[in-house]
């Protein structure tokens, strides 16, 4: 049991397995070329669970939430989704797979189509989740909730496009797409990396509201361990390709094991702790 | 009373739109940095902290223009001067500036000792290349840094390690005053750990005699600096002493600011994040009275109607808003 940021009480224990994976691993290149980016890794993510992977940059991170994905097929090792093997050997089924496994990426500023307008990303979401086109009263209905959702007023986004909102404002935006589409798994790769802080206390906040209103798995990929004690039910540490460390947040980070899981919270600046430099 | 190595006096600066529409970024700016001082700016993406960063080195060039106030650089003020007269006297030498995403600005087909020579060739052209690599070699061994690096394209380096590059070759002729505009945002942890410690080493070994660090992480800040100010809408807000402004703010937007930090600390979980609503006013059309009173809980009539002055406190506290230091105390104390 364990205590989250939105100051629930959470357990693993009662939770159905949602999408858990097994001796998984990726290798890029070969002969001298060869890269071990994700090694042999286990892991077991529960319905409705925060669940934070972080490390360090090149410690595989992206590259695991990428074969969580979809976007890349594992060297070796299975994937089980809701505890059957993984089946995304065709398109369609693919398609299949990604009405319930959405993701948020780094930067925002890229992650839209630049030359489609807002209605027009939030109007492919419907269609994805097969509200009819005929019906617009309640395609502006939806839009309009969804925006609210995030605190953006969709009156002012129609016949805008992406590039003309603020960093946070678009991160806002792909939370919103998130709300209409309402997958059963989301894996943001590093979604507060990129805006103020201020606008990530905003993000997290609406995350969190996400997680409540759908019951959806986060899988959030940081490098800041303090947003990942912050947010998350769970946390799995990685180092070059492996997991050393990983469960329960208050557990993890507040009594950490392994000397890798020791060093990145000794990197983190603190305010209450002294910051020791000396070490790096 | 020693002089100080910065002073700024009431300097206000705007952009000029191609649409000849004037947006003003930073509006009656003072501050005052002393020897061995370092000054952080705090605030939300776009309220005027990377245009104050450029407004400081009294270098100008369009969409940025000069309005008004002094900047003084160890006795000497360059407001006046002439944009050449000031990237050959000034930049580099008096004042050196590392902006956002610096590390990205390094020519892949130079060799780090090129930059170096560059730097030093526009303000000592009788250097010899001999002279200059030693210089260098030294400055780089006694910054933990490889005097390899120097013979490197900026592509056989990682992203911190590029960073550090820069940082060591914009302070090669040791300036009086650094300006360091987010320096460490695009690195993780480790890395930007490295970052601040090389600016501390600079700092104790005094390859630089006061620095002025920006950034919106907020634990940084307190770890790195002397004093924050906070920064709202192109104006001061509130500013003191790193401590006093971490764990006792008083101007309602630095009490929220404050709000969004995340530590790995026990306890931090049973706070709950509260961002501040809103968005920052659109600087073209500046709202009269208060900038933050669309955004403050405060709020009255009044606030939205007369500009608020500048009150004091303490030894050194300043803050912008109508309240009195007990009136937002008590406010605070409510929430």
């Amino acid at each position: 049991m364990t205590k989250t940021g939105n100051n629930e009480i959470y357990s693993t224990e009662e939770k159905a397995l949602c999408l858990s994976g097994k001796g998984v691993t990726k290798v890029f290149g070969s002969g001298d070329k060869k890269c071990i980016a994700v090694n042999n890794v286990n892991f077991k993510f529960h319905e409705g669970e925060f669940v934070s992977i972080v490390g360090e940059s090149g410690s595989g991170k992206t590259t695991l939430s990428k074969i969580l994905l979809g976007l890349l097929n594992p060297t070796d090792g299975e994937i089980f989704f809701k505890g059957e093997p993984r089946d995304i050997s065709s398109i369609k089924k693919r398609k299949e797979y990604w009405k319930g496994t959405q993701a948020i990426f780094q930067d925002p500023f890229s992650s839209f189509n630049i030359f489609n307008k807002i209605d027009t990303v939030l109007l492919d979401c419907l269609k994805m989740r097969g509200v009819k086109r005929s019906d617009k009263q309640e395609q502006v209905r939806l839009m309009t909730e969804a925006c609210n959702f995030v605190n953006l007023k969709f009156a002012e986004l129609t016949n805008k496009y992406p590039f003309e909102l603020s960093g946070g404002q678009m991160q806002r935006l792909m939370i919103a797409r998130i709300f209409l589409l309402k997958p059963k798994i989301l894996i943001a790769d590093e979604p507060t990396s990129m805006i103020d802080a201020c606008s990530r206390a905003t993000i997290l906040d609406m995350l969190l509201k996400l997680r409540e209103e759908i019951g959806m798995t986060i899988i959030f990929i940081t490098h800041d361990i303090g947003l990942a004690y912050y947010i998350s039910d769970s946390v799995y540490i990685m180092e070059h390709g492996k997991i050393v460390e990983s469960g329960l947040a208050d557990e993890v980070i507040l009594n950490p094991k392994a000397a890798y899981t020791k060093r990145l919270i000794n990197d983190v600046p603190k305010i209450h702790e002294a910051w020791d430099l000396d070490t790096v | 009373m020693t002089t100080p190595m910065l002073e700024v006096k009431g300097l206000s600066t705007k952009y000029v739109t191609r649409f000849k529409e004037n947006v003003y970024a930073v509006d009656n700016v003072s501050l005052s940095l002393e020897e061995g001082q370092s000054l952080g700016i705090a605030g939300e993406s776009g309220c005027g902290k990377s245009t104050l960063a450029l407004s400081l080195m009294g270098y100008y060039f369009p969409p940025l223009h000069y309005m008004k106030g002094d900047i003084i650089v160890d006795g000497k003020n360059i407001s006046g001067l002439a944009p050449d007269e000031v990237r050959r006297s000034i930049l580099g030498n008096e004042i050196a500036y590392i902006p956002q995403s610096a590390m990205n600005a390094l020519n892949p087909t130079q060799k780090i000792i090129n930059f170096i020579e560059d730097v030093i060739h526009a303000h000592n052209p009788d250097m010899s290349k001999m002279e200059i690599y030693q210089l260098a070699a030294e400055r780089f061994e006694t910054l933990g840094l490889s005097a390899d690096v120097l013979k490197m394209h900026s592509v056989e380096l990682s992203g911190g390690m590029k960073q550090r590059t820069v940082i060591a070759v914009s302070t090669i002729l040791s300036p009086k005053v650094l300006i360091a505009d987010e320096p460490s945002s695009a690195l993780d942890v480790t890395s930007q750990k490295m970052v601040i410690k090389m600016f501390r080493e600079l700092m104790d070994k005094g390859f630089i005699k006061s620095m002025i660090f920006i950034t919106h992480e907020l634990p940084l800040l307190y770890n790195v600096t002397d004093r924050i100010m906070v920064m709202y809408a192109g104006r001061i807000v509130e500013s003191g002493t790193a401590e006093e402004m971490v764990f006792d703010p008083v101007h309602p937007y630095s009490k929220g600011l404050m709000n969004s930090i995340i530590v790995p600390e026990s306890g931090v979980r049973d706070n709950k994040l509260t961002a501040i609503p809103g968005t920052p006013p659109n600087l073209k059309k500046p709202p009269s009275g208060c900038r933050f009173a669309a955004r403050c809980r405060l709020a009255t009539d009044e606030c939205r109607k007369s500009e608020p002055k500048v009150q004091h406190f303490g030894s050194n506290r300043n803050y912008r808003c109508r309240l009195t230091e007990a009136q937002l105390r008590e406010e605070h104390s409510n929430d």
